[in-house]
């Protein structure tokens, strides 16, 4: 699937997936993500590499971090940006998703940046945009967050390096999660050593050992041994779906505190997509703790986000050097 | 005018057929099977060879207009459409715009069927008001008007006690119930298969237990009320377990079930291909297994196309907002027959669920080639070497996960009251 997320040279046009994606692929995002963040410690923080290029950040679903960081990397490659909050724009007036992308793409977008509550949004855009026009998924529905995986992937690859060695466990609402699918592919793909799920029943997805993941219902089992656990923020309003009695169980059940940290390794590293809900999947102990890198993953966002737009965008045009 | 059928393969499995045998009409009836009657000079003849002959097809449930859909579809375009997929008898569901359920609806249907002057159409009425699940529609006065059968379309009566009211009302008319099963709670905003392919593509699922919960329940119901019911459209290997108990303990059930779960299964979907969207939705490839065996079995015994046409916006949009349903009339006949082809299913037992089966549900007298009968017939090629193109449907919807499909066998010819009413160009 997705093959249409590359040229025919093998190339990225589109990021909407991590499926189907190869590993060099994926290193390949991650090698130029780490020559883009020595720019952030310049004095200028700019590369010319998207001069002249429009890109359009289209969020159907309210986000700030994810869209701060996606302007300010299209910022930093010198592109011309553009921040769209289409929920209380265009589609409320009834207009399709299809004409308010054809009119946006009549202003010469060369990209657009999309995050919607629909699984399959991207595919569907990038399915009907112009031929020169690249889509970049920032989050659709319950199904992925692509950038937000490689940002994961590439601090994890700067802790711990060698991927094959790892044991990863990824706590919460997978059901829900676009971050988690991504990021089981991606670990998946960069061959990590074994990679755990770890919720109750109601949060996890059907057959989910089919997405090549071990699951867990216990935090002292799951949690044993691993190198890196993810936590997941917890939506709400799970409560009212009854897929959790409420969020004090939860906590006590699957929250991440100091105790529980300890059934990892000693040097594991906490992680989290953000933005977290203190006291429910986390304690702030360890979010705030000398293990978390939950900040750094934010930072780390950036130079990923760069890596990909230009990666997406640079690849039907001259392969500039960064160091240029 | 008088007709001859020469030459052709003859299969009506009402009278156990399966032979070559020339058929002859007069005044849009079957006059002799075989031998040319005694002064019986034909207007008109068709040279059947290579060609099959079988009564012409029965088909429980099509959805022809809808309340809230804005397309094209008509009464005329689709029976036109159910013509050409060599159907000449179709049942439309009561999710029709306007709701079946007042006896003027079924007139108003009726006028306009007469008008389009295709394809035979009965009515299914509504079970109840507005197909609101709370009040009984007048069912003695939907039967007087025509209808076949009762159902509530797509939507489950949740209240258990009004159900088994309109059970033993509709038993007390002996109005055969039509049911589409589904618990409304787990299908929830579903809108595929709850499996593998859900929790990789991040779309809601419908477990497999929205059908056998609803199917339990109402089973429960049929053998307390005693009505006659046929459920729709199965979709999982489970319920047929369910369906064969309960066939084998004496109840009144019979169920079908669609060409595209019996072809298709959640893979299909792929990359969130909207074409596939259907409720209830595909399911594994051990269900569609299951299904096929069960059409073998005899556990379910007809193919219906549950035809709904819809517009190309429609199935523009993200996955789950775009509309459920196939565009079914004029792949039925080929979709079915393709069962054939493995030699698995016999040719004469694929074409019974088409014609004889579905007749014997609603409890009409078509469906067969009799002495007598009328002739609405559909002679077909098995070595048509189609392909399905669903931008050349008749149809209104042009929505079909089939298009580029070949299809060996295909509709040669329709004929409706013995008169050719379609023949292919």
């Amino acid at each position: 699937m997705s093959h249409h997320q590359l040229t025919e040279s093998g190339q990225l046009k589109h990021f909407l997936t991590i499926e189907g994606l190869k590993r060099d692929l994926l290193t390949d995002i991650m090698d130029r993500a780490e020559q883009f963040s020595s720019i952030s410690g310049r004095q200028v923080k700019k590369v010319p590499l998207l001069r002249g290029k429009t890109i359009m950040n289209l969020f159907f679903e309210n986000s700030t971090r994810t869209r701060t960081t996606f302007e300010l990397a299209a910022k930093r490659l010198s592109a011309d940006v553009m921040n769209l909050n289409i929920n209380t724009s265009a589609t409320s007036k009834g207009e399709s998703l299809l004409d308010t992308l054809h009119n946006l793409q009549a202003m010469h977008t060369d990209m657009f940046v999309v995050r919607h509550n629909q699984s399959g949004a991207a595919e569907f855009i990038a399915q009907h945009v112009a031929p020169h026009v690249s889509v970049i998924n920032a989050g659709d529905g319950c199904h992925a967050h692509p950038t937000q995986a490689m940002l994961d992937m590439f601090t994890i690859r700067r802790h711990k390096g060698h991927f094959p060695d790892l044991r990863v466990a990824i706590v919460g609402d997978i059901l829900h999660s676009r971050v988690a699918r991504s990021q089981i592919q991606a670990l998946s793909t960069l061959g990590v050593g074994e990679i755990r799920v770890i919720g109750p029943k109601t949060l996890l997805p059907a057959d989910s050992q089919t997405l090549g993941v071990h699951v867990y219902h216990d935090m002292a089992a799951g949690l044993k041994d691993v190198d890196i656990i993810i936590t997941l923020r917890l939506q709400f309003e799970r409560m009212q779906g009854a897929l959790i009695p409420s969020a004090q169980e939860y906590f006590a059940n699957y929250g991440l505190t100091e105790d529980k940290l300890k059934f990892a390794k000693p040097d594991a590293i906490v992680m989290h997509p953000g933005p977290i809900n203190r006291g429910v999947e986390i304690a702030s102990a360890v979010a705030d703790g000398p293990q978390s890198v939950i900040l750094e993953q934010v930072t780390h966002g950036i130079a990923v986000r760069m890596a990909v737009m230009s990666m997406t965008l640079g690849s039907r045009s001259e392969q500039q050097e960064v160091n240029a | 005018m008088k007709l001859s059928i020469i030459n052709g393969h003859l299969i009506d499995p009402s009278n156990q057929i399966n032979a070559k045998q020339n058929l002859y009409i007069d005044q849009g009836r079957i006059v002799s099977i075989g031998r040319q009657p005694e002064g019986f000079t034909s207007d008109h003849s068709i040279n059947a060879s290579n060609l099959i002959i079988c009564p012409g097809l029965i088909d429980l449930s099509a959805r022809l207009r809808e309340r809230g859909q804005h397309n094209t579809a008509s009464i005329a375009s689709e029976t036109k459409a159910a013509i050409k997929g060599g159907i000449t008898t179709l049942c439309i569901a009561p999710d029709h715009d306007p709701i079946i359920d007042s006896p003027a609806t079924v007139d108003l249907i009726e006028g306009q069927v007469s008008k389009a002057g295709q394809a035979h159409v009965h009515t299914i009425g509504a079970l109840t008001q507005g197909l609101q699940g709370e009040l009984l529609s007048e069912m003695l006065a939907l039967k007087q008007a025509g209808c076949l059968g009762l159902s509530n379309g797509p939507k489950t009566i949740k209240n258990t006690l009004i159900l088994r009211r309109a059970m033993e009302y509709a038993a007390t008319l002996d109005l055969t119930l039509f049911i589409k099963a589904s618990d409304p709670w787990l299908q929830a905003q579903g809108c595929i298969h709850e499996g593998v392919v859900s929790s990789r593509l991040g779309l809601g699922g419908i477990p497999e237990a929205a059908e056998t919960i609803a199917i339990a329940r109402d089973l429960s119901l049929i053998e307390q009320t005693g009505v006659n019911a046929h459920f729709h459209s199965i979709s999982s290997g489970k319920t047929i377990n369910m369906i064969r108990d309960a066939q084998n303990r004496g109840l009144p059930i019979t169920a079908d079930v669609s060409p595209y779960h019996l072809h298709l299964t959640e893979h299909d979907i792929g990359n969130y291909d909207s074409q596939s969207h259907v409720i209830p939705p595909l399911r594994s490839t051990r269900d569609r297994e299951q299904l096929q065996q069960a059409v073998k079995d005899g556990i379910i015994t007809a193919i219906s196309s549950h035809h709904r046409p819809l517009d190309n916006d429609a199935k523009l949009g993200p996955f789950a907002e775009t509309e459920p349903g196939i565009s079914g009339l004029e792949s039925l006949l080929s979709l079915t027959l393709k069962l054939a082809q493995g030699e698995e299913l016999p040719l004469q037992q694929a074409i019974a669920c088409v014609t004889q089966n579905p007749a014997q549900v609603l409890g009409i007298d078509a469906g067969h080639l009799s002495l007598g009968a009328k002739a609405d017939i559909c002679i077909i090629d098995p070595k048509a070497d189609s392909e399905c193109q669903p931008e050349n449907f008749i149809s209104a919807g042009k929505n079909s996960p089939f298009d580029g499909w070949h299809f060996d066998y295909d509709v040669a010819y329709t004929l409706l009251n013995g008169q050719i009413a379609y023949q292919k160009g």
